[in-house]
């Protein structure tokens, strides 16, 4: 057999792989896109749908509207931002006072962050409720976010801390001698060598805020404070059926994740590749 | 920097020498938000239950000492062993499959081929979407009479009349560990390509100079060099199968009956159903030292030496 023929039938091989995944990728969405397209009585009609047919949006104008989520896409995108600028904010300078300096208690503190990882987060959610609830902050769009900033934390500062810890010592010196100090070195030079960290990262929070589920259920009891993943699990539990609506709304909610990963993506790769697999 | 140093302690001025707290400060202050931030809302509640876990905890009222009574309940209750069991169930279903795929998939888009950066973000949008979503799409996929899965499935003569995938909880939990599989391999897929960036490309053009096949380029350049990438994902991806939680959870819209209940599952029911917050404290801390066993024995696979420079 010769060696162009060889290739072919490697590369053939490799695009069926990639369109078999691809058909098993996009099934599930796009029988949910079908369904919340459709009106509410032919949703559980059988055969399945491939092709749609009699489409509408009243289903999104639905959710939107009648079932406010509208104002749950404004509670979660509050949060979820806030959260994420705030989590990026305080890991990225733990991470560089770890990496960059040596100072007393240092090796502590990060026992400290990489033991805790370990701990189920279901272990303290009691108390955390408890705390909360003390400092008046249940049910308050600062609490869900001081728990989601102080959460993310050590996995975040890990990351962080394999890019920093590889920047030469030379550069902060120079910045030193330009009459600069730590925090010019810190805001101008450090965060933008380390673009790819900060933008895998930066996807990784938000997307683990925009979709957490436990705490913002056991710590927003308060309908108006509901985040989305919380309100769709309500529109479960009040519509069993009603799948095109239950659908509807979860695109709604799945829209801007989807749009800040393609983004970004080009980024993640090699975020991931100098901060996690270092070995 | 060291200079700078020694000629300011060594210069006559007559300034007192910088405490040492007024030489680190400026470091503490770069790792004091965050600090006050995590003891606060994590290290304290963790000691909270901890302490907590060896008492009879009531949320209101006194919770008295019981020293270790609660442990002993945790170990003796036959539902912990169902627990434990169903969470290794995740761990046989959902990790082969994340390790295969996401490998595969790596291995094939990390060439140069046509639409490598649309196919890369295909497979990673499942790890985009949040459980409650998941959950939705597969009782929809996955119900008997109307569900996407069983007509396929008829459609290609696999299987005479539609399977009740929710009927029974080992059935129900694999299909439901398999959907997490699913939504998983993107994850997998995305950390081995940055594993094989890592490979340096000059010992594909070296070994290709010397005659190599591109079979054993794989076999002794690839699949060495992915070592503790793989390493990696499968110590993650454990932790993760036993952490196992929302979708369980809210596949019975949060009662899930003990047949189907995973550790995390039982925490939380102990807690919020049976409101007998000692022991789920006391069940959180075993839990906790498993999950940091099982942890521990696998970075222990971690070879000392990385591979991954080649």
């Amino acid at each position: 057999m010769g060696l162009r023929n060889r290739n072919i039938i490697t590369k053939s091989l490799r695009y069926i792989v990639l369109i078999v995944f691809a058909v098993i990728t996009i099934l599930p969405f796009w029988n949910m896109i079908v369904v919340s397209l459709k009106p509410f009585q032919f949703a559980m009609s059988y055969p399945p749908q491939i092709v749609p047919t009699d489409l509408t949006f009243a289903n999104y104008k639905e959710a939107w509207v009648t079932g406010s989520f509208g104002h749950y896409f404004k509670n979660s995108f509050l949060i979820t931002v806030a959260a994420t600028i705030g989590g990026t904010l305080v890991a990225c300078m733990l991470a560089f006072a770890l990496s960059r300096y040596r100072f007393p208690g240092r090796r502590i503190i990060f026992g400290l962050f990489i033991g805790t990882m370990m701990i189920p987060g279901i272990t303290f959610i009691i108390p955390q409720y408890l705390l909360l609830k003390n400092l008046h902050l249940l049910n308050t769009y600062t609490g869900l976010t001081l728990l989601y900033i102080a959460g993310s934390i050590p996995f975040h500062m890990f990351l962080y801390k394999g890019f920093f810890d590889d920047i030469p010592k030379e550069l902060e010196e120079a910045v030193i001698i330009d009459g600069g100090n730590r925090w010019t070195f810190f805001s101008r030079v450090a965060i933008h060598i380390s673009l790819p960290a900060v933008a895998t990262s930066v996807i990784m929070l938000f997307n683990g805020n925009w979709g957490e589920f436990l705490g913002a259920l056991t710590f927003m009891s308060d309908p108006e404070k509901w985040t989305l993943p919380v309100a769709i699990r309500m529109l479960q539990g009040a519509h069993t059926t009603e799948y095109g609506l239950i659908f509807a709304a979860s695109i709604i909610s799945m829209l801007p994740i989807i749009i800040l990963f393609l983004t970004f993506q080009r980024f993640i790769i090699k975020g991931i590749a100098a901060g996690a697999v270092k070995g | 920097m060291q200079n700078s140093l020694t000629l300011e302690s060594a210069a006559p001025t007559g300034k007192p020498r910088r405490s040492w707290l007024r030489r680190h400060y400026g470091i503490y202050l770069f790792a004091l938000p965050a600090i006050v931030l995590f003891l606060t809302f994590s290290v304290y509640p963790i000691l909270y239950s901890f302490v907590k876990s060896f008492s009879d905890w009531q949320l209101l009222g006194a919770s008295p000492f019981v020293g270790l009574r609660n442990y002993r309940t945790v170990l003796s209750d036959p539902n912990v062993g169902i627990a434990f069991k169903n969470a290794l169930l995740n761990f046989v279903v959902s990790i082969p499959i994340q390790v295969v795929f996401g490998l595969l998939l790596a291995i094939v888009l990390d060439r140069p081929i046509r639409g490598r950066g649309f196919f890369r973000a295909l497979f990673y949008i499942p790890v985009l979407v949040t459980w409650i979503v998941v959950i939705q799409i597969y009782m929809y996929m996955f119900n008997k009479d109307y569900g996407l899965i069983n007509y396929l499935l008829i459609k290609s003569h696999l299987i005479g009349e539609g399977i009740d995938w929710l009927g029974s909880p080992t059935r129900t939990l694999v299909s439901v560990f398999a959907m997490g599989g699913w939504k998983g391999i993107g994850w997998a897929m995305l950390i081995f390509l940055a594993g094989l960036q890592s490979i340096p490309t000059d010992l594909y053009e070296a070994s290709g100079l010397d005659g190599a096949s591109k079979w054993q380029q794989f076999r002794y350049i690839t699949v060495p060099g992915l070592r503790n990438t793989t390493v990696f994902v499968i110590v993650l991806l454990s932790i993760g199968a036993f952490n196992v939680f929302d979708q369980v959870f809210l596949l019975f819209n949060g009662a899930a009956p003990s047949d189907y209940d995973v550790p995390l599952s039982m925490i939380y029911n102990k807690a919020f159903s049976d409101l007998n917050f000692g022991y789920s404290a006391a069940l959180s801390y075993v839990m906790a030292a498993v999950i940091i066993l099982i942890s521990l024995i696998q970075f222990k696979l971690l070879p000392k030496n990385s591979g991954m420079e080649g």
